[in-house]
This record gives structure tokens, C-alpha cells and sequence, in this order.
């Protein structure tokens, strides 16, 4: 992972400082709510349902056994509510809760103490008080750690395929292209108050592991015949109310030019991007509605940066070898552990198909622990299970794990003869379950029982789901399935890139599920990245187990030999699908009651 | 970066010419138009603090178009703004009103350098540190 320099480490501790004096300021009455709004969220500080959410950035996934020790520190010192507050926000859900009668699903109680796992490799806390923030920055400064630009209208943190630069099918390490860019959009001076936020992803594997079609600019690496490398760039993604997939502005940006393109988009946007409706203001709108006016401009900007500005930023040989020199390559010592687990054995082998995977490297082995399992949210880790992770991560991975898109953890560096050792120790945490890629693997968000944006919760349908689906044969016999839920339509659980989508959606303070079916995250798998299309009305959060089910006893009963639900429901088409899903309708609860009066 | 209390009191006759540009402005019109001919001082607007294509409006004046004047910053004008409006080639601000002058000034000296350039240092920090390096290896060679 990336090492930082002094001037690194000195420039996140100062933005600690800088973001303590704001808060002190605002403190005094000095900054208003309005004005602090900006300044916090561009240090990853929202303010949600109950308490502060602080989100945390892990540039590229990638973190050290000391940033995880960190972590749990905070999980275990900071992530608290006061007992007066833990009370109010019960009893505030339970009264959610009893306002779905007959509707809803066992909804578990709030948990705190947990780091949160995010699709894009932040990590989030839901319960820090403000008046704690400035400790927990310098805390985290101290590791190396921050929250910058993981919020706001500005560049946020830029996001890779978590197994970059160590996948197999590696094309180009994207890392020191990814940290270059980060470096150059941090504190710009000309783009930290866009018209909205603006996500950058990198993908440097032949298979797009990143969701690059979504982002607002993806970056997809390339090698030409005379081993030059460049990027095909693709503008205008994102998901929300109105779901796009990036247009390609360049086939093939030389590697140098990446900055002063990157530039030129984002000017061009910050000039001309939509002000005033929040809902219009990404620059997929402006991109949808311009189309080739918009890349025109994009390239006369580019022309000029280039041929009048002087290209200052164009990337030296000399800086990428710099950058690339400080993701420095572990030392990997085998851990040689001693093992009972039976190599033979089902659940061992299961674990070795879904949860481990092939590496640049011979005779090592990438491993993903599971973080979806029964009585726990997708993605949290408690202060337990960080230092846990630390450990292991010590023993068989050089002390380096990746988040991941997926919201799980990644080991990077395992020998493949530490295999059975790490499993057993994996199990003893319950983090080998052999899920990843299967339905149980789902991405979720928070939603409505800590994000104040959303409109229903999430969490009580991913812990049925999980719960329903506990059977691994019948797991691994359903293949792999992309299960994607968001608890609105700001889309941070992807349902519209999920093979199946939820949105939570309220009317009447009453929460509602949309399905939606076919959607793509741009993986091998799943195809080129699109957007579901919705079955019909919206279900009660009861009926959408029920609704799972039936979508998938359909594609059990239709499926070819070996077909996958993907490949069976673009080949079937939706509707025995959706005749299913509404099939699972239950009668209203209004009408229920009016049958038991007649 | 010359910061104005919003209650200073306003220049007299003998003011510098100045030209309001609102942020919502195309620059390379505006320059052709001539417009820019003769003018000391640029304005540009925020109105509200969140608003940031002046910071654009700025730099391309200054970077691209050689404007070599005032550049003020009216508005909603904040100090936790300041040093991304000096460093995007802003010379004035006209605070917003209520905002402490002595607090604005404390704002510059927090970070000694930045990654990426801007209108004061067009150079990155990776091209300056080359630049540093190689002057170091050439007067240890002289040496």
C-alpha cells in the first residue's frame, strides 16, 4: 500500500488542525450551521438521523494492521451514544416500526460500536459526537488517516478495483494513477465548491471490477501495441433519480495527459453544471443534455490547458516512478501455521471456489472475508473484530487488507499454503462464510435506521434475506446473484445496478419497496453496466422476502442446465418474472380489516 | 490578499475603474468584447459562498487572459474561502457582512504548500521538488 511521505503526513495533520479551528469557531457562534455544513462534510462529518456520521477515507481499499487497531479504537472510545440518546432514537424506530402493522419484518435494535464498510471503501462510524470530532481526526492523522473530500461537492476520494495492481488479469496497476489524481484534487483551490459531488473511479484489469460506467468519470487502463499506456475515459455516470452510464470522451487518454484532462472536464462542468436543483446538478445531467456540445467544450478546454496554460500538471516519467515506488510490495513471509482443517472437506472447498482468487504473483492467493453474516449488518466490524483483523492480517496478509466495493474485507498477500490456516482462523471469527458472489452477499446501506436522507430502512430486509438463506446448498446451487438494496433513491447501496435492486421508498410515512430486475455493475459476470427495470408497484417490506423467493423459484423452474439467474432473465425477458414478484402481493392491510368488519 | 471588512468604508471618485462580472459570465466573450480594456479591478460575485464558478472566472483570468489587475471577490465571502480565492487568483475580498477581518487573516498561515499548482506556483508539488532536487544535484556538481 501506499507509503506517505513527510510532506503527506504533515498536510493531513494540519487538515485535522484546520478542521478543529473551524469547529472551535463554530463553537463560539463565529461560523453558522450554513457555513460549517460545507467545511464539516468536506472533512466527512454528516450530520444523520440521530447523531454525527463521520466517514473515514481508505484510499484504494488499502489498510495497514495499525490503521485497523485505529479503527477499533475508535469503534470501541468514540463510536457511543449518550444512553439518553440511544433511548430516543429506540424508541423513535420503534415507533416506525409500529406505524408498518402488519407490513413490516423484525426490525433488530440500533447497534453502535462498529465500523461501517462502505461500497466505496470508506469506513463510517454512526455515533461520534461532534464535540469529539477534532480528537478522533487527530487520531486518525496520526495513522495517516482522514476524511477528506469523503463528502461534499468537491473531487471525492477515488476509488480502484480492490484487487489492483495483484489480479491476475492486470493490465495496469491504476494505484499511483489513482494517487496522483488524488493528490492533485485535494484542497483544489478552483474545485471544492462544484455544483455537486464528482467520483472518480480506476479500473486496471481486463474485468471492470470497479463500476467505472457509473462514476462521474471512470477510467479504464489500456496498454496500445507499442505497450504505451493511456485510458479509455468515460464522463457523465451515476445512479440517483436519473441513471446513467459514462459516456467515453477519449478511447485512449496518454497516461501523462490525465490531470489536464481530468481539468478540463471538471471546469467545464463546474462552469456550466446545473446550481439550481440539487437533483439536476451532477454532471451526467449536463452530460445528457448537451451530449457532443459537452465533449466539444471538454476538448477546447483540454486544447487550451495544453497550448496556452502550459500543461502544468501533465505527469512526469520521474513522479509516476516516485508514486509508483511508495506502493511498496511487502515483505511475504508465509505464516506456516498448523492446521486441522480437512482439505477435502465440503464447506473448505466451497470457501476456496467463492471467497479465494488467483494472484499476480505464483503461489499466492487473494482471499475476501465474508462480512455478510446472520446478526450482523453487511459491512460492520466491531472493535473486536478490527483488532481480530489486524492480527490476521499481520499473520497472512504482510499486515495489508483491502475494503472492498462489495462491502467485505480483502486479504492481498496470501500464500497459498497458509490456505487452511487462514480459513480456520477466518471461521473462528465467522468471516469464512463461503458466500462472496452469492446471494447473501448483498450490498446495503444504512438507511432509515441511521441516514437522515432515507426514505425506509434497509437493514431488517438484508438480516431476513441473510436469514432465509442460510441453506449453502441452496446457495451455491442460485449461482451468483448481484442483490443490491438502497434505502433511497441517492442510491448508496447500487440497487440499480443489482441483477435484483430494492429501493426503499415512503408514501404516507409508510415504507415501500420498488424491485427493480437486470441491472449491471460492468463485471464479466453481469455484462455492461445498466440499470434495472422496475417488476411494478412497490412491496411491503414483508412481502420482499416472499418476492425474492418467487423471482428466484422462477428462474429455478426455467433455467437451462447451468444457466445463471443473469443470463436466464435476459434471455427469458422479465415478465414470468414480474407475474411472480406481484404474485407475492399480500392483501392490503386496510382491506384485510375491511373483510374481517364484513 | 487585501481583505475588506464589510463595513470599510467605500472608496472615494478616485476609485480604479472596475468591471462587475457575474459568474455566469463566458470570459473568452467578454475578453474579445474588449470589455477588459482599461479596467483595474474585476468583481466577481458569489452569491452564496457555495456557488464556486468564480473560482473558475479567476484563474482563467489570470492564467489565461494575463489580467493583470484587482481581482475582488464580492458577495458572500467567507474566511475559510479566502485561501482558495487567493490561490485561484483573487487579490481582494470584500467580506460578507458580520465577518470577523482579523479572524480571515489567521486562515494563510496554516498550510506552507499545496499538492496541485495554482495561479501564485503553476508548478505541482512533484515538479517543484524535481525542480528543488535537481538544482541541489547541480550546485553539489559545481561544488
Amino acid at each position: 500500500m501506499y507509503q506517505y511521505t513527510d510532506f503527506d503526513k504533515q498536510f493531513v495533520k494540519l487538515r485535522a488542525q484546520q478542521f478543529r479551528d473551524q469547529l472551535e469557531r463554530w463553537e463560539r457562534g463565529e461560523l453558522t450551521d450554513e457555513q460549517l455544513l460545507p467545511l464539516r462534510l468536506q472533512n466527512g462529518w454528516y450530520i444523520q438521523r440521530y447523531a454525527p456520521m463521520a466517514r473515514i477515507a481508505v484510499p484504494y481499499g488499502e489498510i495497514s494492521s495499525t490503521q485497523l487497531r485505529t479503527l477499533a479504537r475508535i469503534a470501541r472510545e468514540f463510536d457511543k451514544p449518550a444512553p439518553e440518546l440511544l433511548a430516543h432514537a429506540q424508541a423513535t424506530q420503534d415507533a416506525l416500526q409500529d406505524a408498518q402493522p402488519g407490513a413490516t419484518l423484525p426490525a433488530p435494535p440500533l447497534r453502535y460500536g462498529y465500523g461501517h464498510f462502505t461500497t466505496r471503501t470508506n469506513c463510517q462510524f454512526n455515533w461520534i459526537p461532534l464535540s469529539r470530532a477534532a480528537d478522533v481526526m487527530d487520531l486518525l492523522a496520526s495513522v495517516g488517516m482522514h476524511g477528506i473530500q469523503t463528502s461534499g461537492n468537491d473531487i471525492r476520494n477515488i476509488t480502484c478495483d480492490a484487487l489492483e495492481g495483484i489480479a491476475a488479469d492486470s493490465i495496469v496497476d491504476c494505484r499511483p494513477f489513482a494517487e496522483i489524481t488524488r493528490q492533485w484534487s485535494s484542497l483544489h483551490p478552483e474545485f471544492s465548491y462544484l455544483p455537486r459531488k464528482f467520483k472518480i473511479a480506476f479500473n486496471g484489469a481486463e474485468e471492470d471490477r470497479a463500476a467505472i460506467g457509473w462514476y462521474d468519470i471512470g477510467l479504464q487502463a489500456r496498454r496500445a501495441d507499442d505497450g504505451s499506456v493511456g485510458f479509455t475515459m468515460k464522463v457523465g455516470g451515476g445512479m440517483g433519480r436519473t441513471p446513467i452510464i459514462g459516456s467515453v470522451v477519449r478511447e485512449f487518454l496518454p497516461w501523462d495527459q490525465l490531470l489536464n484532462y481530468i481539468e478540463a472536464v471538471v471546469r467545464t462542468y463546474n462552469s456550466y453544471g446545473r446550481r439550481d436543483n440539487k437533483w439536476k446538478a451532477r454532471i451526467k445531467i449536463l452530460v445528457k443534455s448537451e451530449g457532443q456540445k459537452f465533449i466539444d467544450a471538454v476538448e477546447k478546454e483540454y486544447k487550451a490547458i495544453v497550448e496556452l496554460d502550459g500543461a502544468p500538471h501533465t505527469i512526469t516519467q520521474a513522479e509516476l516512478d516516485r508514486v509508483s515506488s511508495h506502493f511498496v510490495l511487502p515483505e511475504l513471509k508465509a505464516a506456516n501455521l498448523p492446521s486441522k482443517v480437512s482439505p477435502q472437506g465440503q464447506l473448505y472447498q466451497r470457501w476456496l471456489q467463492q471467497n479465494v482468487r488467483g494472484h499476480k504473483l505464483p503461489g499466492m492467493r487473494t482471499v475476501t472475508l465474508s462480512f455478510k453474516r446472520p446478526g450482523f449488518n453487511t459491512g460492520d466490524a466491531d472493535a473486536d473484530t478490527l483488532n481480530a483483523l489486524a492480527q490476521l492480517a499481520e499473520q497472512f496478509s504482510a499486515a495489508e487488507a483491502r475494503l472492498t466495493h462489495e462491502q467485505n474485507l480483502l486479504l492481498p498477500w496470501v500464500h497459498e499454503s497458509d490456505l487452511p490456516a487462514l480459513y480456520e482462523a477466518a471461521r473462528a471469527l465467522g468471516l469464512a462464510q463461503p458466500n462472496i458472489g452469492l446471494l447473501t452477499d448483498m450490498i446495503i446501506c444504512p438507511g432509515g435506521d441511521f441516514c437522515s436522507l432515507a426514505n425506509a430502512r434497509s437493514l431488517h430486509i438484508g438480516a431476513a434475506i441473510t436469514e432465509r438463506y442460510q441453506d449453502l446448498d441452496e446457495l451455491f446451487d442460485l449461482g451468483p446473484i448481484d442483490l443490491h438494496m438502497s434505502g433511497c433513491i441517492n442510491s448508496c447501496g447500487h440497487h440499480h445496478s443489482g441483477h435484483i435492486g430494492i429501493l426503499g421508498v415512503d408514501k404516507d410515512g409508510k415504507e415501500w419497496y420498488q424491485i427493480t430486475l437486470g441491472g449491471s455493475d460492468g463485471t464479466d459476470l453481469s455484462g455492461p453496466a445498466i440499470g434495472g427495470k422496475v417488476v411494478g408497484p412497490s412491496f411491503t417490506a414483508a412481502e420482499v422476502p416472499d418476492v425474492i423467493e418467487a423471482l428466484l423459484g422462477t428462474f429455478r423452474e426455467l433455467r437451462r442446465p447451468g444457466e445463471l439467474f443473469i443470463d436466464a432473465l435476459r434471455r427469458i425477458g422479465h415478465d414470468p418474472f414480474k407475474q411472480a414478484a406481484n404474485s407475492m402481493r399480500r392483501p392490503k392491510a386496510d382491506e384485510a380489516t375491511l373483510t374481517e368488519h364484513d | 490578499m487585501k481583505i475588506i471588512a464589510y463595513s470599510a468604508v467605500p472608496e472615494s471618485a478616485n476609485a480604479p475603474k472596475a468591471l462587475q462580472v457575474s459568474n455566469d459570465t463566458e470570459l473568452a466573450t467578454l475578453v474579445a468584447s474588449g470589455a477588459l480594456d482599461g479596467v483595474q479591478r474585476v468583481e466577481l460575485h458569489f452569491p452564496k459562498f457555495t456557488d464556486g464558478r468564480a473560482y473558475s472566472q479567476a484563474l482563467l483570468l489570470r492564467r489565461r487572459y494575463r489580467f493583470a489587475g484587482d481581482i475582488r471577490a464580492t458577495g458572500d465571502v467567507l474566511i475559510d474561502q479566502l485561501v482558495h480565492m487567493h490561490r485561484s487568483g483573487f487579490t481582494s475580498a470584500m467580506l460578507a457582512e458580520g465577518v470577523d477581518a482579523a479572524a480571515a487573516e489567521r486562515q494563510f498561515a496554516r498550510f506552507a504548500a499545496f499538492y496541485q499548482g495554482d495561479v501564485h506556483e503553476p508548478r505541482p508539488l512533484f515538479a517543484r521538488e524535481a525542480a528543488r532536487d535537481a538544482a541541489r544535484e547541480a550546485a553539489l556538481e559545481a561544488a
